[in-house]
């Protein structure tokens, strides 16, 4: 009896299950990863799981066998993806670089972890954010989401593969130990009605013409030729013209890596994830993500309700970053407050896009920030108005 | 390359083949493994040079006929520059 | 023949990306052997050349990719072998080969290795060993003899270094042998073997880097070195009985025999991911 690949239904599921049982139901059938805290369930489940759908599990020797696993996993032309913690998210940095360079799509989980360095393997933090965005050398650009639910845990790797697929690039899905471990009601849908975005691949037959690093849409993204199917395309981490050859000079680097940004940033929109509660009146805008924002949400609530016109902005999409939501808001709103587990990181990203005072409510990681924390920082700039400039109001 | 191999006792009935040698002079990077290691020192160093300066080999006088067309030269050559193919034999 | 005739083409070249020759390594050096005789095996193997795959880390070795005509992967610094058994386990059917060299399978790649070997992944590596990092210019590396001189070692190594057929056979490859650049006839046979051998299979060739190694350990040319190749390499009786592991150390610097042959030759199942179809009905609960 083969396992079917969706379970279609409701469950009662914990986080991590549900990142992989979406992985398998976006059509993941190849899965290398390394045991670490708090991400472990996420390989138990997909050593269970993959076997039954024909798929590929491995556990190889470290996080970075393990990238560089799947990248040619899915360089044959499988959908492969890797999960891990702040350690082996930082072993994973380089090669996030070379599937950024190959254009080789692939998944990345961080259940994030207090950090630095060993910091606190079982107790939740979100400080790897930055890292997600600039974490490997060089100019490039990924997409990472923030999930805050075991639903989303589902949802956005699907969404996460999709993305990767569509353009090409590694997409980062940022969790945290807190909605990792929990268990909470996923609804998986039926196979129809689970999104897929394929990937781009070459429609003239292999033949010495066929120049695989062309960009002929205006996406920017080439077709992607796997191995084994006769195009012999050649994929280097160096940098490389239109036909993959390596190609040492700075106007042939500045044309790819312009692409590589660009490519991202032009189909942004169809990355960008937002949520927005009670915003149509807020003076006072709550931004936060993650397991953070569930906090956020009751503050919000619980603001409202003292009449102060609070509304929250909850980032799904990391990177690319919703600015346009953040300038709209901008027009009406008198201050800002970010709300996240780590010191100020996605704090520097609202700054840019808003003039208003930003103030940050922070916690080096450990602990969920409670809705109290939020609250007082609301009511603080609601009472004394948005004099105060950027003050960090401590959690701990 | 002193060659010791002893005389084939049946090299009257055998047919030795004939090679020619042929060059892509332009791979050349003057290394001299096929003229070193040419078991019947067909090759010597020319004095003519490809575009990027390097000496490729050519047949020594002499050793016109001297080619068995073992393909050792193409064997030792790192540029994909020099083979043989056999021709008509003795 | 009067005189060599200029040829258009080599009889490999449909195997090789021939609007990137001539290539980067320098003269005298051994890389380009090797890569003719894998472009030789695969003619011979037997295997549509679209079936093959080639894999390549950082370093000198690691840019054949970019000159062979297949589909071809030069990644990170240490890391074909990974990205290789990734490739290979969803596409089995394709015959897929880690090209590298000594530094970069070893030393940064040397968890890697070890760990593909012990699951006995059914990939084939061709490991050129040159002593030395050549690329950056000819530093110490995991295989530099005891006391030679490198850019980074001016005052003589102070490492011993690996002796990589008695690793591999330690780690588990179920084929390991040793030639070097003036077997290639020998080469481009265990490669032709090798691809009809499933398995983790370990091919050392030793090659000539008279820039690297060479000029800085009084061999300076490549030709030299084939030379003493030539003079030295005797063929192993069976290992470790006739010959002991420790003979297989190489040392370039002195006038002691170079041992070469094939050192492991034997059968272990293949690494295989789980399969349910392939497990017992009990455990398809």
């Amino acid at each position: 009896m083969k396992g079917r690949a969706i379970l279609t239904g409701e469950h009662f599921m914990h986080g991590d299950h549900a990142c992989t049982e979406g992985a398998i139901a976006a059509g993941c059938r190849f899965f290398a990863g390394y045991p670490i805290t708090p991400s472990t369930e996420i390989a138990e489940r997909m050593a269970q799981r993959l076997p039954e759908v024909g798929g590929v599990f491995i556990q190889m020797e470290d996080e970075i066998a393990s990238i560089l696993a799947i990248i040619g996993a899915s360089a044959a032309g499988t959908r492969a993806m890797s999960a891990t913690s702040g350690p082996g998210f930082s072993l994973m940095m380089e090669n996030i670089g070379l599937a950024v360079m190959m254009e080789i799509p692939i998944v990345i989980v961080d259940v994030q972890r207090g950090s630095p360095s060993t910091g606190l393997p079982t107790l939740p933090g979100q400080a790897d954010v930055m890292q997600a965005r600039w974490g490997s050398h060089g100019d490039y650009a990924i997409a990472a989401y923030a999930p805050w639910s075991p639903q989303e845990m589902f949802d956005l790797t699907v969404l996460a593969f999709n993305v990767a697929d569509r353009f090409r690039i590694p997409v980062m899905v940022m969790s945290d130990e807190v909605v990792g471990h929990m268990v909470e009601r996923v609804v998986i849908p039926p196979e129809e009605q689970i999104p897929r975005w394929e990937r781009k691949r070459p429609t003239v037959p292999p033949e010495n013409g066929f120049r695989p690093f062309l960009a002929e849409d205006d996406d920017l993204v080439p077709p992607l030729a796997h191995a084994g199917e006769g195009y012999r395309v050649h994929f280097t981490g160096l940098t490389h013209d239109e036909r993959g050859y390596p190609d040492m000079s700075a106007e042939t680097h500045h044309r790819l890596v312009t692409r590589l940004v660009e490519k991202v940033r032009r189909n942004a929109d169809a990355m960008i994830r937002y949520e927005g509660y009670g915003l149509e009146d807020a003076k006072i805008v709550v931004i936060s993500y993650g397991c953070t924002a569930r906090s956020a949400r009751r503050a919000i609530g619980q603001a409202r309700a003292a009449g102060i016109p609070a509304g929250l902005l909850r980032l799904i999409s990391l990177w690319p970053f919703p600015e346009k939501p953040l300038r709209e808001l901008a027009r009406q709103a008198e201050a800002f407050i970010v709300a996240e587990m780590n010191l100020g990181q996605m704090i520097c990203e609202v700054e840019r896009y808003v003039a208003q005072p930003v103030i940050g409510v922070n916690h080096a990681g450990g602990a969920m920030i409670p809705p109290a924390p939020i609250l007082e920082a609301i009511e603080e700039v609601a009472t004394r108005g948005a004099r105060i400039g950027r003050r960090k109001a401590s959690a701990g | 390359m002193k060659v010791y191999a002893r005389q084939p006792v049946d090299l009257h009935r055998m047919r030795v083949p004939r090679g020619q040698v042929y060059l892509i002079p332009e791979r050349c990077k003057g290394c001299r493994m096929c003229v070193d290691f040419c078991p019947q020192q067909v090759l010597q160093v020319s004095t003519a040079r490809n575009s990027k300066g390097y000496h490729y080999p050519e047949v020594t006088p002499g050793k016109e006929e001297s080619c068995v067309n073992c393909q050792f030269c193409m064997l030792m050559c790192p540029e994909f520059a020099i083979f043989s193919v056999e021709v008509d034999s003795l | 023949m009067a005189h060599a005739l200029v040829a258009e083409k080599h009889p490999l070249d449909d195997l090789i990306r021939t609007d990137r020759m001539p290539h980067i390594w320098c003269p005298g050096c051994g890389i380009g052997i090797v890569m003719r005789c894998y472009a030789q095996a695969i003619l011979e193997s037997g295997i549509p050349v679209e079936q093959h795959v080639i894999v390549s880390g950082i370093g000198c070795a690691a840019r054949t990719p970019g000159y062979m005509n297949l589909d071809s992967y030069h990644t990170t610094h240490g890391r074909p072998i990974p990205f290789a058994t990734g490739l290979k386990l969803v596409k089995p059917e394709l015959m897929v080969t880690v090209f590298s060299g000594d530094g970069d399978l070893a030393a940064i790649g040397g968890n890697h290795l070890i760990h593909a070997a012990r699951r006995n992944v059914d990939i084939k590596v061709i490991c050129i060993n040159n002593f030395n990092y050549g690329m950056t210019g000819g530093q110490v590396g995991p295989t530099t003899p005891l006391g030679a001189k490198t850019t980074t070692t001016p005052y003589g190594n102070p490492e011993n270094p690996f002796n990589f057929p008695y690793l591999l056979a330690a780690a588990g490859a179920v084929f390991v042998s040793r030639w070097t650049t003036i077997h290639a006839r020998q080469v481009k046979e265990d490669i032709l073997y090798t691809f009809h051998k499933p398995g983790f299979t370990f091919i050392e060739v030793l090659a000539p880097c008279p820039v690297g190694f060479g000029k800085s350990n009084n061999i300076d040319e490549g030709v030299e070195e084939m030379w003493l190749y030539r003079r030295r390499c005797v063929l192993a009786g069976r290992v470790p009985d006739e010959t002991p592991w420790e003979a297989l150390q190489v040392d370039l610097r002195e006038e002691r025999p170079i041992v070469v042959g094939r050192f492991v030759d034997e059968e272990r199942p293949v690494y295989r991911p789980v399969r349910l179809e392939d497990k017992p009905s009990e455990h398809r609960g």
